[in-house]
């Protein structure tokens, strides 16, 4: 958690409207997968994109405010945190913004 | 006969009593069950006789099984491997049939003298079978048609003779509990039922005039029809069930009686043996025959101080007084009577009785409220301040703190009004408070108060969480109210409700019916709409999307605004997830009908994809297995072909067989019949998935009887129409909807039973759930007669859904949203699914 904002820990992913409103999408950064979904209120989220249970793709999963359910066995867990709302083991959550450009950026420790 | 167990072995080391119960009922097995509690099995080697050919099973689920909710393999409470790995010795389907107190042996009808030191007989009762001509053959055995009610044989013969088509009318013989719900049972089967009592109301035993009065409203509102004060003098056919006479009515046409006339205890063996019988085996207060040492009785075939009990409650005390004594854990327990108080769900309407019907002392007093529009009558009737009897129907809040009262004789508050409504009088928790930890709530499980408690306190605070871990209230659920009380109480109010049990998605409080008109006033076209207008705060719910997503397109067909976010991932990308994350793709074949260029196609695709596993799948389609994600637009562009539905709540396949155009046996053109069908309802969302098939014969050879839609063409060029079939983890035959002249009409009466199904089932309730619980009778006249005046609406929103369908594998050239068809699997490699 020490990169600042300019620290070699930020990545840009390109633009957010690659990620459709309500929806996830998969991305390779760094050597890790990581699910980045854009809210209906139009801010994002990232976690961990494999699914601790049984490996789902956490990137299919269905939204809402506050948890994406993995669409292989319905298991939830908390957007903000990670941790599994139906205990499953927690996915890992990372900062993540949209720059000036609408660039989705991440923040790997 | 069999002996089931392996035979205890008598070893010359083994001085162990010798135990033999008589009867392996609920009564035989319990008391069995307490002697181990008590370390029985170390004085006594244990051996049991049954009647019937079975282990021990739940008597009183025989309604649910009756009525389908319940197989017959789920209601036994100990299975063959419990004799087995208690020591205990099984002859199941063996019969006592005399005891020689003297020489202490008991005698058997496969030629068996058994020896005993200590002996319980629990030999239960049967239907008690009125003087009714014509009941019996000339050879004695009852006519066909004739059922009692009583042990799994009897149920499950009702079941496939009810199941037979041409049975149509059934007569119940009583209108007590069981003849009740003997009726309600049979209605599930599609059959008419008419239940005729001779007493002037129903469940007189447990109620009186007024309450009977309105339960009958309520039970003819079930449509079952209500013969009171009059009585069966005939049974009429001959060769089988055509019909019964009654003393003053016209005759009744009808293929099916059952008899549910009361029950009378099974002493022949107490008789034959000399033991004393007035109405039943006379015991004491330790359930001992009198002036025999090592003669216990208990249960059905009891008489204690004069009285003889017909439900479980008594017998559960019954058998732990007499395990004391058999064991010596407690010389001193002793059994002082029950005071029963009957908790049942009748037919579906909640009944309550306890002690009087109605007052017997000028003194008395007597409460009394009855609102039969609502199925409601509650009447209490008290003595020096203290409840002596009581009945309630239909509502049945007080119910826990009423027992209470009446069992112990609690003071009662002066404002009485506060017994019959909550109005801050001594409310339900007070009386749940008082119960003791060891109080049974449950009685089909035997859970007590502690065990729910403990279970609260362990961190489990939802009713339906504390149901799975303790089972309490999965029996026969006439407990489950007192269950929810005994949770709230201890949760101290924090009760996590599970809402999914009565709203059509979790996230919206409310019922489906209120939820479509709150969505149709409001015009919400799509679920962010929804949610907005209608979820707590206005906030979405994960889990609530798809089925909101489905409600809408049904309603809205071609004006439904389609946010793909509230679709499940198979509905965004029109492909099946698999375990691994891949997806798989099952062209669209209808009827299950391809072409040698097809075919062709499919293999070329599958090499090129290098499709890891082809398929043919239960539904007479091929699956192609483990497509990832970003291949599924070019695999359906090279395939050409429209997507074929094996995924999503949704009208999935048409089944068919060769029919008449090849098969020797064949009357109607399944094939071409099947095909129309699944064009023109292909796609259709549904609260679950729909799968249909059409046979061109009986032969059924497309299995048709088990599918949420059969069709099965007859002689004449006439069809059958089933509906609320099922072979999968539930089966069922479906239900005769019709039998029509035309394969149009075939069409459109599946069209409308499916659009009814749409409009009115709750989220993934399959039909052989939904079609039960509607009645067949109900959907018949509906959906073939019309009654209710709908059927032309049905018809059109069905068709504004077939019309507005649009071929989904078109967004394979142009997709939807970004990054549609992008993986979301991970860099390395999860469990692959193994490729054959
Ligand atoms: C359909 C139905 C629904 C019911 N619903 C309820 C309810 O909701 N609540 C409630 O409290 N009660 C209900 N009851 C009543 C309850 O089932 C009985 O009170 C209970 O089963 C009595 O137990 P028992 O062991 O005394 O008799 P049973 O359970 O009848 O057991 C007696 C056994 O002994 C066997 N037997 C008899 N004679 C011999 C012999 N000579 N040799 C060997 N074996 C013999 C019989 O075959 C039988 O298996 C219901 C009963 C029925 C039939
Ligand atoms: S159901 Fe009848 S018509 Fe169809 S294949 Fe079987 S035997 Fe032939
Ligand atoms: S793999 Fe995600 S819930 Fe099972």
């Amino acid at each position: 958690m020490s990169a600042g904002l300019s620290g070699g820990g930020l990545h840009v992913l390109g633009p957010v409207d690659q990620i459709p409103v309500g929806e996830g999408r998969a991305y390779g950064v760094a050597g890790e997968q990581i699910a980045v979904f854009r809210l209906r209120d139009g801010s994002l989220r990232a976690v961990s994109a494999l699914c601790p249970h049984k490996g789902g793709p956490i990137a299919d999963g269905t939204i809402d405010r506050n948890v994406v359910m993995c669409p292989l066995h319905q298991h939830a867990f908390d957007l903000e945190t990670g941790c599994s709302t139906t205990g499953a083991g927690p996915l890992r959550s990372y900062p993540v913004f949209a720059d000036g450009s609408q660039n989705v950026v991440v923040r790997l420790p | 006969m069999t002996a089931l167990a392996s035979r205890g072995r008598s070893t010359p080391a083994d001085t162990r009593r010798r135990l033999v119960v008589i009867g392996n009922g609920m009564a035989g097995a319990r008391a069995v069950e307490e002697i181990l509690a008590r370390g029985g099995a170390v004085q006594h080697r244990i051996t049991m006789f049954g009647d019937e050919p079975y282990g021990n099973y739940n008597r009183i689920m025989l309604s649910h099984v009756l009525s389908g909710e319940e197989d017959a393999g789920g209601i036994f409470l100990n299975s063959l491997d419990w004799y087995r790995e208690n020591g205990i010795t099984l002859h199941a389907g063996v019969r006592v049939e005399k005891i020689d107190r003297f020489a202490k042996l008991v005698f058997s009808d496969d030629g068996r003298a058994t020896p005993y030191d200590v002996l319980i007989i629990a030999t239960g009762s049967r239907s008690s079978m009125p003087a009714v001509e014509g009941l019996y053959t000339p050879g004695g055995r009852l006519l066909q048609g004739v059922f009692a009610f009583r042990t799994i044989d009897d149920t499950q013969g009702m079941v496939s003779y009810a199941q037979q088509d041409h049975h149509r009318r059934a007569v119940v013989i009583g209108g007590g509990l069981l003849g009740l719900e003997a009726a309600r049972g049979l209605q599930s089967h599609g059959v008419g039922v008419d239940v005729v009592h001779s007493g002037g109301h129903l469940m007189n035993a447990q109620m009186g005039p007024d309450g009977g009065a309105v339960l009958r409203r309520s039970v003819e509102a079930l449509g079952i029809r209500v013969h009171t004060s009059s009585r069966t003098t005939a049974i009429l056919g001959g060769d089988k069930v055509r019909g019964v006479q009654l003393r003053d009515q016209p005759n009744i046409e009808c293929d099916l009686v059952v008899v549910a006339a009361g029950i009378r205890p099974n002493v022949e063996v107490a008789v034959t043996s000399g033991l004393p019988v007035e109405r039943a085996i006379v015991v004491d207060d330790h359930m001992r025959v009198p002036d025999e040492d090592e003669i216990y009785a208990v249960g059905e075939c009891v008489q204690h101080r004069g009285e003889v009990y017909g439900l479980v409650a008594p017998l559960w005390e019954q058998a732990a007084v007499l395990a004391d004594h058999v064991t010596g854990a407690d010389p001193s327990s002793v059994y002082l009577g029950s005071r029963t108080a009957t908790k049942l769900k009748v037919a579906g309407v909640d009944v309550a009785s306890m002690g009087l019907q109605a007052p017997e002392r000028d003194t008395d007093e007597h409460l009394v409220f009855s609102e039969p529009s609502r199925g409601v009558f509650k009447s209490i009737v008290i003595r020096d301040s203290k409840i002596v009897g009581a009945t309630l129907l239909g509502d049945s809040r007080k119910v826990a703190y009423l027992t209470q009262a009446f069992d112990r004789g609690l003071p009662l508050p002066e404002e009485r009004v506060s017994l019959l409504f909550d109005l801050g009088g001594p409310g339900e928790e007070a009386g749940v408070a008082e119960l003791g930890g060891d109080a049974q709530v449950c009685n089909c499980n035997g859970v007590s108060k502690r065990a729910i408690t403990d279970t609260v306190r362990g961190g489990c605070t939802t009713l339906s969480g504390v149901m799975d871990v303790t089972r309490a209230g999965k029996g026969c659920g006439s407990c489950k109210l007192l269950v929810r009380q005994v949770v709230e109480w201890a949760a101290d109010g924090t009760v996590d409700e599970d809402p999914a049990a009565e709203y059509y998605v979790p996230g919206v409080p409310l019922e489906k019916a209120a939820l479509m008109s709150a969505i149709r006033d409001r015009g919400l076209r799509s679920v962010s709409a929804v949610f907005a207008a209608l979820a707590p705060a206005g906030a979405e719910d994960a889990k609530s999307k798809m089925g909101l997503a489905s409600l809408l397109k049904m309603m809205w067909a071609g004006e439904y605004i389609d946010e793909r976010d509230a679709r499940f991932v198979n509905d965004r990308v029109h492909a099946n997830i698999q375990r691994d994350g891949t997806f798989s793709v099952v062209p669209q074949m209808k009827g299950g009908v391809t072409s040698p260029e097809q075919l062709r196609r499919i293999a070329d695709v599958a090499d090129k994809y290098n499709i890891p596993m082809v398929k043919l799948t239960g539904g007479q389609r091929i699956d192609l297995l483990g497509v990832p994600k970003e291949d599924l637009p070019k695999v359906w562009a090279d395939l050409g072909m429209p997507s074929g539905y094996a995924y999503g709540k949704s009208f999935r396949t048409v089944k068919t067989c060769v029919g008449q155009e090849f098969c020797r046996f064949g009357t109607g053109d399944s094939t071409k019949l099947g095909i129309e069908i699944e064009s023109r309802f292909q796609g259709i969302e549904s609260p679950a998935k729909l799968k249909l098939a059409v046979s061109g014969c009986p032969r059924n050879c497309a299995e048709s009887l088990v599918k949420d839609v059969g069709v099965v063409a007859v002689d004449g060029g006439r069809w059958e129409i089933y509906i609320g079939g099922a072979a999968g983890a539930h089966i069922r035959k479906g239900d005769l909807l019709a039998t029509v002249d035309d394969p149009g009409t075939v069409t459109l009466l599946a069209g409308r039973f499916m659009q009814y199904y749409r409009e009115h089932a709750n989220w993934l309730e399959r039909t052989y759930s939904f079609v039960p619980r509607v009645g067949i009778e109900h959907l018949r006249a509906v959906i073939v007669d019309d009654a209710e005046g709908i059927a032309a609406g049905l018809d059109e929103a069905m068709q504004r859904s077939v019309d507005s369908y649009t071929d989904p594998w078109a967004e394979r050239n142009d997709p939807f949203t970004p990054g549609q068809f992008r993986t979301s699997l991970p860099l390395e490699v999860l469990p692959r699914v193994p490729i054959r």
